[in-house]
């Protein structure tokens, strides 16, 4: 049971810290919490759909199904979180104007929230999958019995909510004038882990050279297994043992994301506006 | 000035337009005649849990998963990480790697650790 609780919390965890960040990022915009549950709904039914399929998928592209679609999904999902904060970074002070006069409550500028909630569905969808295919293969093994897994599986779960809420919690307690400052900031850094992480699947399939094996080693100062090494590796993409060419997609990330809100904040015209 | 907001967006497509060009190009000759590797999971075990591999050279490991359940082939040490479908076989490309060990675990259970021993 304990097994099925801890697998399934560093499953949950990743999708769990997106979501956090995500209902920080998209604070006092209407309805974002239909956006995101709905996100996620759709994220967890896409998985069970995944994980149903997962000998299909390994067996698809020669061989190379797998890897094909974590990057996808992963690119996919980087290109959400850089499509918001382009638009934020346009928009934003609008908002966080607004914030300030109304207090909490924003009710201006409608925030592109299918691009926020499309990001959680993805995360939900990749993490979602394999939770599902291990929890599966517990439940056709009969390891310990079904009672022990579901409840294994629900403290898992648990874990991993509580990890998103306290995240959610400690952000949204900065104040309205920079919390999107640095929910951008924390956006870019996710975006570009998850860069890294589909480099990485592409270099898996051979399909990328790797530029350097193990560009560095920090393993022996934190392990991505440890709970902080896999939080870290969620929020920026902290790696113990990167390819060359995962740290160039990570870096090429921030660039491309980073320059067009730079281009965009100068361009936008938000100055004006008032 | 409505086509230099636009500007970054256009980038961004200019920029991955290449790249996945680049990637169906390697595609075609990705899985060559590299030498095989062959690793099952039997009863919660790697078999053989030592696999020997030549020094920088490029190999294809070939990945049998004899359970019932889903496994996930992972090591943090060559950045890889498969899920091998129960009763499935995957492969996944390693190396050229330099002479050490490097160890791989089943995802969904720990215990089962191997190593793969490049001379």
């Amino acid at each position: 049971m304990l097994a099925a609780a801890i697998i399934v919390f560093r499953e949950i965890l990743e999708a769990a810290l997106i979501v956090g960040i995500v209902m920080a990022a998209s604070r006092g915009a209407p309805g974002r919490g239909a956006w995101v549950a709905g996100g996620v709904a759709a994220g967890t039914v896409g998985a069970l759909a995944v994980a149903g399929f997962a000998g299909a998928l390994s067996a698809a592209a020669s061989g190379i199904g797998q890897e094909l679609f974590d990057a996808a999904v992963l690119f996919a999902a980087v290109a959400m979180l850089g499509w918001h904060n382009i638009w934020m970074s346009r928009h934003g002070r609008d908002l966080t104007a607004a914030a300030s006069r109304l207090g909490t409550a924003v009710r201006s500028g409608a925030q592109p929230l299918w691009a926020l909630a499309l990001a959680v569905g993805l995360a939900a969808l990749r993490e979602g999958s394999e939770t599902v295919l291990f929890l599966y293969g517990i439940a056709l093994s009969g390891d310990g019995g079904t009672a022990a897994l579901v409840l294994g599986g629900a403290i898992g779960i648990a874990g991993g909510a509580l990890a998103g809420l306290a995240i959610y919690v400690g952000l949204v307690r900065i104040p309205v004038r920079y919390l999107f400052a640095v929910t951008s900031w924390l956006v870019l850094l996710l975006a570009a882990g998850m860069a890294s992480q589909a480099a990485a699947f592409l270099l898996q399939a051979d399909l990328l050279p790797s530029f350097g094996d193990n560009l560095w080693d920090t393993s022996f100062l934190l392990s991505e297994q440890s709970v902080t090494g896999k939080v870290l590796h969620t929020l920026i993409g902290y790696t113990a043992q990167p390819a060359g060419i995962q740290v160039m997609f990570y870096l090429a990330t921030i660039a491309v994301i980073g320059g067009a809100m730079k281009l965009c904040t100068g361009g936008g015209g938000t100055k004006a506006a008032h | 000035m409505a086509t230099m907001r636009s500007a970054p967006i256009f980038r961004l497509s200019r920029l991955v337009a290449p790249v996945l060009l680049l990637i169906l190009a390697w595609a075609g000759p990705a899985v060559a005649a590299d030498p095989k590797i062959e690793l099952a999971i039997r009863d919660q075990q790697w078999v053989p849990n030592e696999v020997e591999v030549p020094a920088n050279t490029k190999v294809e490991l070939v990945i049998k998963n004899e359970q019932k359940k889903a496994a996930e082939f992972e090591s943090h040490a060559l950045h890889r990480e498969k899920v091998v479908p129960p009763g499935g076989q995957v492969s996944l490309s390693v190396g050229p790697l330099k002479p050490g060990r490097y160890e791989f675990v089943d995802d969904f259970n720990k215990a089962a650790r191997g190593f793969i021993v490049v001379k």
